[in-house]
């Protein structure tokens, strides 16, 4: 069932602003009917606002439309490496819009607010535990200010010691997700890229080479973008924490290693985690996420504002650190999105997470052992939780792209993979089905990859032309950026 | 307590032992352990305290119990401070929960992504509309981190390393600006009056309406501003500018705010919203994605079709991911679930709706404030026009007069009797807003009463 209008015809041309009709309107409004006060001064007041005249049918029907235009992991398969798309519990999303929880106030007294504080209490024990790393502050909403957060904590830790004047570089592996690098730029460090070995593992010649007194930190990913292990990631904490940095744990990949091993033991200082990943929080199409960073008792005191804490009468209370790097946000986080991962924490309890992990691996091992010989495989050896192919022969032989037989999936009904990522492999073709794929999908999916490859030799032109059954073809991303058109106008700029 | 028969799997994990037996043997390994096997054996498998697991029912009784401990939501509030029920269209949460769009990632694909993208630019187009400004992205987390995104947008044009922060500003807003300013290494001054703007500041920041409630004049501080070579961030509520004039017609050059209000309910401060809206200059040192229109290379029907019009995330190199340790920011995901639900609660509230809403939030806010001021033993001092939030002096301390309400079961308004402004000594600060129930402000006026007879 297709809505009106999909395929047929241009829908992206008019925007709500373009539809309705001067004078109607969605919702109405009370009338004000006791004494009426004047209004500020009007060089105070704005005039009109240009906004859509819809009724509330109009409204409804173009968002819906605009809803059958996406397509979500309720859709399909998404086996979108690095981002870890599984299932989203709906569960978890009913017990976030418990009134009680939704409705708190962020500025409370936290005696009226005891329900979700102690939750989040529970997750930040929870993910301790998991983690290995004793100490959480729960604020940052999203992994790339979690690890802002991480790295200003290495920052703070550095003035203490009085080495920050001489401490200016972070180490980041060139398999590293694009927010490492951006995030040591922030917190002012230079960026010194680290380059991956044979085995897919961080070059060790190159660590003990680089690591003097002006490396402040290094920023790893366990197991790493490759879906591979990060050998002897433990003895490089030692050779790091010998040389007066820290180590931080990008936890991007959790989902690989919940219950099974912790970065905490593996003498990592400092992690965040992205519950919209392995904790299942749905992603929204780009948020709300959470990131919450948990540390070591040395990093402890530098934890963003606020942390959690139980007082002598059992109430738990939202504190700032002694040395804190201060708030990231003006409350306390995504606190809808915390619950939902504590639920989800709740509902498979260790075994369970263990179960998860475990399910996550097999399953992206099936896939690289039913797709093996039709893709290359450039680290070719038993991988986590993500398998990374390239399309290389393909583009070699019959020049057809990644990114043409990622846009070909399409049309067998699922996600495209991550594409082009990690920068190391040539023609990147990353694929994480998580564990939430039951095998039926992953052995569906392993075909029509196949037949792509097959088609690939047999009718590239079909692969360059691909997507054909999506709402949309593909798109003219060069003159978007060329010339740039972000915003309705009444003037509809001409895009011929 | 809980929970499933053994080997039956969790709702969650659909492989059944079956299914694993038989995947197994087609990876070549004999049970699950064995694909763990590049891990230090020393430290795998380690202890790990996690309370037990709950079948569904369980967890929705757990948790419907804890959510009770909470105050409940009919107690009567008057806190603002930063955060302000609304009356959101129902129509805003019904559409925002299609899990079309609740399930989606960021839109990578655009193909199958023209829902996020094309309301992603409806909510562009949106803010732009609403601040006056002509280029906004699709949202960053909050408004004080989307206020610390713009003062290092500022840096970056200006080359300059401080910049100012005109008093009164919400303390959370200053104190993310400080954090994000440490590790860029920037200097933040608090000011009083815009008069302290120096030609070392690479913009001044001002809140609209300011932390204690008062609208704010923007445009003399505009113009001191870019006569000292800074540039103008305001900071502003997006439902004030229901009525207020756009900061962008008051020449600020970068417009920030918080969006959750509008979106749906507070949840103790998030998920929020960042806006974050700027004038065409500085369009490519925006932080965040932005989408911009385009249309297909080919047309439909083989090619043969006219190209149809779409979306894309667009000016991408100014990205992390693209631009790594170069690229304006470091953020990704987002709160772009957020941004759809402002977007159809602005809309379905349309042009006219928003003003009388606004209109509506500032009379009932007058109307309280005028009811406690006629109040024996109590003052509401003014410090210029003002929007939703007013001071309250009464005839006990603050504190003290926030712990009485709350013994009648009434939260009081948002104790600002420590700050330097001289309205705000001994005062609380309330907040009475469209959504505030007319009871419950009734209930604060007895409440009010009785404690002003008492003392």
């Amino acid at each position: 069932m297709t809505a009106p209008g999909l395929r047929s015809e241009d829908f992206g041309a008019r925007l709500s602003f373009d539809r309705g009709e001067t004078g109607r309107r969605a919702v109405d409004v009370p009338v004000w009917s006791g004494d009426a006060t004047p209004l500020p001064d009007a060089h105070l007041l704005r005039d009109s606002v240009r906004l859509p005249e819809m009724s509330q049918g109009e409204l409804v029907r173009y968002y819906t439309a605009l809803s059958a235009r996406n397509y979500g992991i309720d859709s399909g398969t998404y086996p979108l490496g690095s981002c870890t798309m599984k299932y989203n519990p709906k569960v978890n999303d009913l017990i976030a819009s418990l009134p009680d929880f939704a409705d708190a106030h962020p500025q409370s007294p936290v005696e009226e607010a005891q329900g979700t504080l102690r939750t989040l209490m529970e997750l930040r024990q929870g993910l301790a535990e998991i983690t290995g790393l004793p100490e959480v502050s729960l604020a940052p909403a999203a992994g790339a200010q979690g690890e802002l957060a991480g790295v200003l904590m290495i920052t703070r830790a550095l003035e203490d010691r009085g080495e920050l004047e001489q401490r200016r570089r972070i180490l980041v592996p060139d398999s590293a997700h694009g927010t490492n690098p951006a995030t040591a730029a922030m917190a002012g460090f230079t960026v010194t890229h680290l380059p991956t070995a044979e085995d897919g593992s961080l070059d060790r010649a190159t660590i003990e080479r680089e690591l003097d007194e002006t490396v402040a930190g290094v920023m790893v990913t366990v197991p790493n973008t490759l879906g591979l292990w990060e050998n002897g990631i433990e003895e490089v904490a030692g050779l790091i924490h010998d040389a007066g940095a820290y180590l931080y744990a990008d936890g991007a990949n959790l989902n690989a290693i919940m219950g099974r091993i912790r970065y905490g033991d593996l003498g990592f200082d400092v992690a965040h985690l992205n519950l919209h990943k392995n904790f299942s929080t749905p992603h929204g199409g780009g948020g709300p996420g959470a990131g919450p960073v948990c540390c070591t008792e040395e990093l402890a005191p530098y934890l963003p504002t606020p942390v959690l804490a139980e007082d002598d009468d059992g109430l738990v209370q939202l504190i700032a650190p002694e040395r804190s790097i201060g708030r990231l946000q003006q409350f306390h986080g995504n606190v809808g999105v915390l619950l939902r991962a504590y639920a989800y924490m709740r509902a498979l309890g260790l075994d369970g997470l263990r179960a998860v992990s475990g399910q996550a691996v097999l399953n992206a091992n099936y896939l690289r052992v039913l797709l093996h010989g039709h893709y290359d495989l450039p680290y070719d050896r038993p991988v986590l939780h993500e398998v990374v192919f390239s399309g290389s022969r393909q583009r070699r032989e019959h020049d057809v792209r990644t990114y043409d037989m990622a846009k070909r999936l399409i049309d067998h009904g699922f996600h495209p993979p991550t594409v082009y990522f990690p920068l190391i492999v040539e023609e990147a073709l990353m694929i994480e089905p998580t564990e939430t794929e039951p095998p039926e999908a992953i052995e569906a999916l392993a075909e029509a990859l196949i037949a792509i490859a097959e088609e690939a030799a047999s009718d590239p032109d079909t692969l360059h032309g691909a997507p054909w059954t999506a709402p949309i073809r593909r798109l003219d991303e060069t003159k978007a950026a060329r010339r740039p058109v972000l915003r309705w106008d009444e003037v509809d700029p001409k895009l011929d | 307590m809980s929970s499933s028969l053994a080997g039956s799997p969790h709702p969650y994990i659909p492989a059944t032992e079956a299914d694993r037996a038989r995947m197994l043997e087609r990876v070549g390994v004999t049970d699950l352990d064995a694909l763990f096997a590049d891990l230090p054996a020393d430290l795998r498998d380690p202890a790990i305290e996690l309370p037990p697991a709950l079948t569904e029912p369980e967890l929705i009784a757990l948790l419907q119990e804890r959510a009770a401990t909470n105050a409940a939501p009919t107690r009567p509030s008057f806190l603002g401070a930063g955060a302000y029920r609304r009356s959101i269209p129902a129509i805003a949460s019904h559409l925002t929960s299609r899990s079309e769009f609740v399930t989606a990632y960021t839109p990578y694909q655009p193909e199958i992504s023209q829902g996020t993208l094309q309301s992603g630019f409806e909510f562009q187009s949106v803010v732009c509309e609403l601040t006056g400004m002509d280029v906004a992205n699709v949202g960053l987390y909050d408004v004080a981190s989307a206020t610390a995104e713009a003062c290092l947008l500022a840096v970056r044009v200006t080359k300059r390393r401080a910049v100012a922060l005109l008093e009164p500003i919400h303390p959370g807003t200053a104190e993310v600006v400080s954090t994000y300013a440490r590790g860029a290494g920037l200097r933040v001054d608090s000011i009083a009056t815009a008069d302290a703007v120096s030609d070392e500041h690479a913009c001044l920041v001002v809140q609209q309406p300011d932390f204690l409630g008062t609208i704010v004049d923007l445009e003399p501080l505009a113009n001191v501003a870019h006569d000292r070579g800074a540039l103008m961030v305001a900071v502003a509520d997006p439902f004030a500018l229901g009525m207020l004039k756009a900061p962008g017609d008051a020449g600020a050059d970068i417009v920030t705010g918080e969006g959750r209000d509008l979106a749906g309910a507070p949840a103790f401060g998030g998920p929020s919203l960042g806006l974050f809206a700027a004038g065409l200059p500085y369009m490519r040192q925006m932080p965040g994605r932005i989408v911009g229109r385009t249309n297909e290379l080919h047309g439909p029907e083989g090619g043969e079709g006219e190209p149809r019009t779409g979306y894309v995330l667009t000016l991408q190199a100014r990205e992390q991911f693209i631009r790594r340790e170069r690229a304006t920011s470091n953020v990704s995901t987002a709160q772009a679930l957020i941004a759809l639900s402002f977007t159809i609660a602005v809309q379905a509230l349309g042009p006219r709706g928003l003003r009388e809403s606004a209109e509506l939030c500032y009379q009932r806010a007058h109307d309280a404030a005028r009811r406690i001021a006629s109040l024996p033993g109590f003052d509401v001092p003014e410090r210029g026009p003002w929007f939703q939030e007013f001071l309250v002096r009464g005839p006990i301390p603050a504190s003290e007069l926030a712990v009485r309400l709350s013994e009648r079961g009434i939260t009081a308004g948002f104790d600002v009797s420590d700050r330097a402004e001289p309205e705000a000594h001994n005062a609380l600060m309330f907040c009475v807003t469209e959504a505030t129930p007319d009871a419950h402000v009734d209930t604060l006026i007895e409440a009010l009463t009785s404690i002003g007879d008492e003392a």
